[in-house]
């Protein structure tokens, strides 16, 4: 059908009088990672529950993987892999026997001690689950979302909760995974650490769509000097053409990039 | 991986998790043994024209019992974890068919309850001298009453779990209707023919009355009659109620069985 992991045009969902997702366009090629960005109610959960079968939608065109996901059946769950946000399943069992049973449940699942291994729990692995940390069991839970080999795996909020440390761990264990990752968060630095291409959505539609870096012009850089300011894509040659004209220093410069947080809440702030 | 398959892997994992939860196996299965040992060491006595002891007379009513609680309890507190705890969310997203996690739980309930009945039937054996079934007859009595009311109570337990607001209200949303019934039942109180009208009119509409009648029917003579609330052991009777139960718990089951909790919209 398409080449595209994720090809998403045109998609609603209305709970009630709320409308949750009003004509969002998404394509993510195979092997990219994406994050998907915005503010709390701005649709990102529903968007992902649909496209992770999870949940019917009112309308528009939904290809994850070559296949509607609202008519997939297991085949297709065989390729998708479904980090949750928030789990306390299996508390009794063990690290490795949750890994080891999730397991069987796919034809050529990935082996115990390697998947331990790329979430970090290779020294937990008879531990009890109820018995890790936060951070231990999110881990835990990426490890269940790849033991399957997915060709695509979706990453709810994964670090919600987190403290720098663990999110950090976190994130190298992500940037290991050689799948589609399709990356919803609140945090930006997340975004940027992780994400290949950035979409943000508001209000249920995309607003902008980039690199970390050029997101929402994001690369236009604004130099600044006592006797006045440039907007420019190339601020080396703004500051190289300012110091020749000066002789050498010139008064008051400065060079600011806004940040991906500075774009980011223009960007919801617009759609207010 | 076959359904079945799958189906066998998800027992493991239930079985496992059920005797390594604490609070399920004192509850749901050392309570009735606790209960039978404890009650029948306190009642003495023998009936009048019967050679039935009081405490013979409890092992039977204390199997339903116990019955109930690994399968309508066990299986509401279960099932409204497993909505609660993310299980459910997570197989969802497995390539599984919903029959594989239904088989589990089938099996789950078929180990503990049989668990259970051998270590009810052990102490009424061991403790309290209780003869066992004398003919055949007597043990296929066991059997349909045994597998009509493991089916009623499974099939209800599994529509009340959607009662259960969450895990931690599972215990106590199943565990009234549980106790009260019981009582109801006269599972505790004996003999049944003591209780009062309408305690007995209660009682009667609700299969564990039935069941704990026609295990009674399988282990006691027949001149403990007198003590029972009418002098016939009512196997027509017991067999249709029960029956309707599991008709009826499989009606409820698919109107009121719930995937999702009800936070979630």
């Amino acid at each position: 059908m398409t080449d595209d992991a994720v090809r998403v045009r045109g998609l609603r969902k209305s709970y009630r009088d709320t409308v949750a997702v009003d004509g969002l366009d998404l394509t993510i090629a195979h092997g990219e990672v994406r994050a998907l960005l915005g503010p709390n109610g701005a649709g990102k959960t529903s968007t992902v529950e649909i496209l992770e079968g999870h949940r019917p939608r009112d309308g528009g065109d939904v290809s994850v993987l070559g296949v509607d996901p609202a008519h997939a059946g297991v085949a297709w769950r065989r390729e998708i892999g479904i980090v949750l946000q928030s789990t306390a399943d299996g508390a009794e069992l063990t690290v490795a026997e949750l890994i080891a049973h999730v397991a069987r449940y796919f034809p050529r699942p990935r082996g115990l001690a390697e998947t331990l291994e790329l979430v970090g729990l290779t020294d937990k692995r008879d531990s009890r689950i109820r018995k890790l940390s936060g951070g231990q069991r999110r881990r835990l839970d990426v490890g269940l979302g790849i033991v399957g080999r997915p060709r695509l795996l979706f990453l709810d909020e994964p670090t919600t909760g987190f403290d720098p440390v663990a999110r950090r761990q976190f994130w190298s264990t992500v940037r290991g995974l050689d799948t589609t990752v399709l990356l919803t968060t609140h945090y930006l630095e997340e975004a940027e650490a992780l994400a290949d291409r950035v979409t943000v959505i508001a209000d249920g539609r995309v607003v902008a769509e980039g690199t970390p870096d050029t997101l929402g012009a994001r690369d236009v850089a604004t130099v600044v000097w006592r006797d006045g300011r440039e907007q420019t894509a190339d601020p080396a040659a703004v500051v190289a053409r300012l110091s020749a004209a000066y002789g050498g220093q010139v008064p008051g410069l400065s060079v600011v990039r806004p940040s991906l947080e500075d774009v980011y809440l223009d960007l919801i702030g617009g759609s207010r | 991986m076959t359904t079945l398959s799958l189906g066998s892997a998800r027992a493991g994992v239930e079985l496992r998790q059920f005797w390594r939860e604490r609070d399920a196996v004192v509850f749901t299965f050392a309570l009735p043994v606790v209960l039978l040992t404890l009650l029948g060491s306190l009642f003495s006595g023998v009936y009048p024209g019967s050679p039935v002891t009081s405490a013979q007379y409890l092992v039977p009513s204390m199997i339903a019992a116990g019955v109930a609680s690994t399968t309508f309890v066990n299986l509401g507190i279960g099932i409204a974890t497993d909505r609660d705890d993310g299980t459910l969310k997570r197989l969802r997203g497995l390539p599984t068919p919903p029959l594989a996690y239904l088989i589990g739980k089938i099996l789950l309930v078929a180990v503990v309850t049989a668990a259970e009945v051998l270590m009810l039937l052990l102490i009424g054996v061991l403790l309290f001298d209780l003869p066992l079934p004398s003919s055949l007859s007597r043990w296929l009595t066991f059997g349909w009453v045994f597998v009509l009311g493991v089916v009623a109570c499974s099939l209800l337990g599994v529509a009340c779990s959607a009662l259960a607001r969450s895990a931690r209200s599972a215990a106590a949303v199943m565990n009234l209707p549980y106790v009260v019934l019981s009582f109801l039942s006269g599972i505790y109180y004996t003999p049944v023919g003591a209780l009062p009208d309408w305690v007995i009119r209660i009682g009667s509409v609700f299969p564990l009355k039935w069941m704990a009648q026609g295990f009674r029917s399988a282990f006691l003579p027949d001149s403990i009659l007198p003590q029972e609330v009418v002098r016939s052991w009512e196997h027509g009777r017991t067999a249709l109620v029960l029956a309707a139960w599991c008709i009826g718990g499989l009606v409820l089951c698919l109107t009121m069985f719930r995937w999702r909790g009800r936070q979630t919209n």
